[in-house]
C-alpha cells in the first residue's frame, strides 16, 4: 500500500466503492462508515472544543483517518458548529457545554413544530410556514419572522404592502441575526471543504457528496414530532399522505446535490422506519413507498442512495428489496446479516454490522472473528460493506484497527 | 355501553371512546365502571401490542385515550378509586447523559397498563437519583434505558454504583434500547436485556411471581 501515490489510493477507494454498490464484485470488501464521537476521543478531544474550534475538529478527525485508514473518510461533518447554534439558540438540540455534559453528541430535542391544525397551512405554502412559523420557533433570535409577509401575495399591487412588511423592525432583527448566523455556518462549511481537499490530497474519497431524510421523517422530526406523526397515522392519514407527497418532492430537491459527484453517495438517516416504531403495514403504506419514489429520481440522476437504518430493520427486508439492482446500499444496523443478504443478495449491497459493544468492550479476537464470519458468509461474492453496527461514539482503537485492518486483509476476493 | 365503550377504545375508535364515556358519565353511570373500561381496553391493546398488531401509534393513541377518560372521571370520584394491589413496584429511568424518552416511556405504559407500580425518573439519571429511588420505593425491578452507544458505559457506572450502596442484590435489572443486546447486558452487569416493551413486562413479571 505504502508504495502507492495519493492519486491512486483514491481511485482505487472510489472504484472500489462503486463496484459494490454496483453489486460488481470488488478487490476486497471495503471497510466505513459514519462515526460520530470516536475521532474526538480517539485524538484526545473534547466534543464541546472540536464543535467550537473547526481547526481543532478537522486536526482530530485527520488523526484519526490517519490512523484507522478506512477507505472513506467523513470528516468533520457531524461537529456541528456550536458557535452558529449558540446565535440561533436552536431549540431541537442540546449539545456539548450546552445542556450536555463536554464529551457527548448533540442529542435532539422533541418538539411539535407544526401543529396538527397547522397541515392546511404547510400543504398550501410550505416555504411560508417555514420561514413564519418553523424558523421563529425553532429559533428565537427569529421570533420576528412571525410577522414575514406572504411573498405569494406581491404580485400586481401587492408588493407594495408587502415591502412595508419586510420593513418591520421585528423582521429586520430577525434577518441580521439570521445573516450573522449564516456568516458563520460559512466559516463552518469553508472548514469542512477544507478537510475535503486535505483528505483527497492523502488519498482519501470523502464519504458522502449529500444527506437526507426519508419523507416520513422529513415531516415527523423536526415539524410534527415523533408522537405526533405515529399517531397521524390514525387519525389524519389523508392530511399526512398529502404532506408525504410534498416532503419527498423536497427529499428529492435535498438529496440531488450530491449529483455529479465522482462518489455520489447520498446518506439517508432513517429515523422512524426502523423495528418497533409502526406495523408492517405502516409501514407499507406511509413510509417506504415516499421513500422508494423519492430515491428512484435520486438513482435517476446518477445518485447513489445509502440508507442508514438507526436499528434493526428485519421486518422492512422485502419492501427494501423493491428498488433496481446494483443502485443502493442499506445499512443494516443490528439485524441479522445473513437474513438481510438472504433478502437484498442480488439486490442491494449491505452494510453491517460488527457490534458496538463488541467493539467497545471485546478484544481484537474478538473483533477478527466476528469480521471472519460476516465476509465468509454475507461477503461472498461482493455487495457488502464492513461496518460498525451503529455510529461509532466509544471503542477500543486496538478493536477498530482490528475490524478494518482485518478485513483489508482477509477480505480480499479472489 | 360499557362494552361498546371498551370496544371503541381497543378498536382506536377515539372520538367515539370519549363521547362514550362522557355519555356514561352524564347517565349517572357509576365512574369507576368507565374507568374499569378503560382498564379492560387496556388489556386487549397490550394483548394486540404483544401479538405484533400494535405497534407505537396505538400505545399512544390508546394512552391519550385513558388520560382524557380518567381527566374527565377524576372530579366524579368521591373517595379514592378501588385500587388493586399491583404486581410490583418498578423503578425507570433513561442513565446520565442520555435524553431519549420514547422507549422509556413506552416500556412505563406497558408495565403500568400491566398492573405494575412505575416510579419514572425521567431521562439523564444520575446514578444517585437510581440509588435514591431505590431506597425510598423499595422496588423489585429497576429498569435502565439508553439509546446512545453512551448508555453501554453509564449503565454499567449506575449498576456498579447500586452495587456500592449495598442495594444490588434487592432488585433485578433490566436494560433496553435500540442498540442493547444480550452481551451488552452482560458487560454492563444487568440480569437481562428485553428488546422491546413486551419483553419489559414479561421480565417483570417473572420476577415478581406474576402471571
Amino acid at each position: 500500500m505504502s508504495e502507492k501515490s495519493p492519486e491512486e489510493l483514491y481511485a482505487e477507494r472510489v472504484k472500489r466503492v462503486l463496484d459494490v454498490a454496483a453489486l460488481r464484485v470488488p478487490d476486497r470488501v471495503p471497510v466505513f462508515g459514519p462515526y460520530q464521537l470516536y475521532p474526538y476521543t480517539f485524538a484526545g478531544v473534547s466534543f464541546k472544543d472540536a464543535m467550537n474550534d473547526y481547526a481543532l475538529a478537522r486536526e482530530a478527525c485527520h488523526k484519526f483517518q490517519d490512523y484507522f485508514q478506512p477507505d472513506l473518510d467523513f470528516g468533520p461533518i457531524l461537529a456541528y458548529p456550536a458557535p452558529a447554534m449558540e446565535m440561533l439558540d436552536i431549540k431541537w438540540f442540546r449539545w456539548a457545554g450546552h445542556g450536555l455534559g463536554d464529551h457527548v453528541m448533540y442529542q435532539y430535542i422533541e418538539s411539535e413544530n407544526m401543529t396538527a391544525d397547522e397541515y392546511d397551512e404547510f400543504l398550501y405554502d410550505p416555504s411560508h410556514f417555514m420561514m413564519s412559523k418553523w424558523l421563529p420557533r425553532s429559533f428565537p433570535p427569529l421570533a420576528g419572522l412571525a410577522g414575514w409577509p406572504a411573498v405569494r401575495t406581491f404580485m400586481w399591487f401587492g408588493w407594495t404592502g408587502g415591502y412595508v412588511g419586510l420593513a418591520a423592525p421585528e423582521v429586520q432583527e430577525a434577518l441580521r441575526n439570521a445573516a450573522a448566523a449564516g456568516e458563520e455556518l460559512g466559516r463552518w462549511f469553508d472548514s469542512i471543504g477544507q478537510y475535503a481537499d486535505e483528505t483527497k490530497a492523502k488519498g482519501n474519497p470523502q464519504a458522502y457528496a449529500g444527506f437526507d431524510w426519508p419523507p416520513f421523517d422529513i415531516i415527523g422530526d423536526t415539524l410534527r414530532g415523533t408522537r405526533e406523526i405515529l399517531a397521524d397515522m390514525r387519525r389524519r392519514p389523508d392530511k399526512l399522505h398529502d404532506a408525504l407527497e410534498i416532503a419527498t418532492k423536497i427529499f428529492v430537491e435535498y438529496g440531488s446535490g450530491a449529483a455529479g459527484a465522482e462518489l455520489p453517495l447520498c446518506w439517508i438517516w432513517m429515523h422512524k422506519g426502523t423495528r418497533n416504531f409502526m406495523s408492517d403495514a405502516q409501514f407499507g403504506e406511509f413510509y417506504w413507498p415516499y421513500l422508494r419514489k423519492g430515491m428512484l429520481a435520486l438513482i435517476d440522476q446518477g445518485i447513489i442512495p445509502v440508507v442508514y437504518c438507526e436499528a434493526d430493520v428485519e421486518s422492512r427486508l422485502e419492501h427494501f428489496a423493491d428498488v433496481p439492482p446494483g443502485k443502493v446500499i442499506y445499512h443494516v444496523s443490528t439485524t441479522d446479516m445473513v437474513k438481510a443478504k438472504s433478502v437484498l443478495g442480488g439486490i442491494a449491497t449491505i452494510a453491517g454490522n460488527v457490534p458496538n459493544v463488541m467493539l467497545l468492550s471485546g478484544t481484537p479476537d474478538d473483533v477478527r472473528e466476528y469480521c471472519k464470519n460476516l465476509i465468509d458468509t454475507v461477503g461472498k461474492g461482493g455487495g457488502f460493506i464492513m461496518d460498525a453496527a451503529v455510529m461509532l461514539d466509544e471503542a477500543k482503537p486496538e478493536n477498530l484497527k482490528a475490524m478494518i485492518d482485518f478485513t483489508k486483509e482477509y477480505g480480499v476476493y479472489q | 355501553m360499557k362494552e361498546q365503550l371498551v370496544s371503541a377504545i381497543a378498536d382506536m375508535r377515539e372520538e367515539e371512546a370519549l363521547q362514550l364515556a362522557q355519555q356514561m358519565l352524564d347517565a349517572g353511570e357509576d365512574p369507576q365502571a368507565v374507568l374499569d373500561a378503560g382498564k379492560e381496553a387496556m388489556t386487549v391493546v397490550g394483548d394486540r401490542y404483544e401479538d405484533g398488531e400494535y405497534f407505537l401509534p396505538e400505545l399512544i393513541i390508546a394512552g391519550d385515550m385513558l388520560k382524557a377518560i380518567g381527566d374527565m372521571v377524576k372530579p366524579m370520584l368521591q373517595a379514592q378509586a378501588s385500587q388493586t394491589e399491583p404486581l410490583g413496584k418498578i423503578v425507570l429511568g433513561t442513565v446520565a447523559g442520555d435524553i431519549h424518552d420514547l422507549g422509556k416511556d413506552v416500556v412505563g405504559f406497558m408495565l403500568d397498563i400491566s398492573n405494575f407500580e412505575v416510579h419514572d425518573l425521567g431521562v439523564d439519571v444520575p446514578p444517585e437519583k437510581f440509588i435514591q429511588a431505590i431506597q425510598e420505593v423499595n422496588p423489585e425491578v429497576v429498569g435502565l434505558s439508553g439509546f446512545l452507544t453512551l448508555a453501554f458505559d453509564q449503565m454499567r457506572v449506575t449498576i456498579e454504583a447500586i452495587k456500592e450502596a449495598g442495594l444490588r442484590d434487592s432488585v433485578k435489572i433490566m436494560i433496553g434500547g435500540a442498540i442493547m443486546d444480550d452481551s451488552a447486558a452482560q458487560y454492563i452487569g444487568a440480569d437481562a436485556y428485553g428488546p422491546d416493551a413486551t419483553a419489559a413486562v414479561k421480565l417483570a413479571k417473572s420476577w415478581t411471581g406474576g402471571k
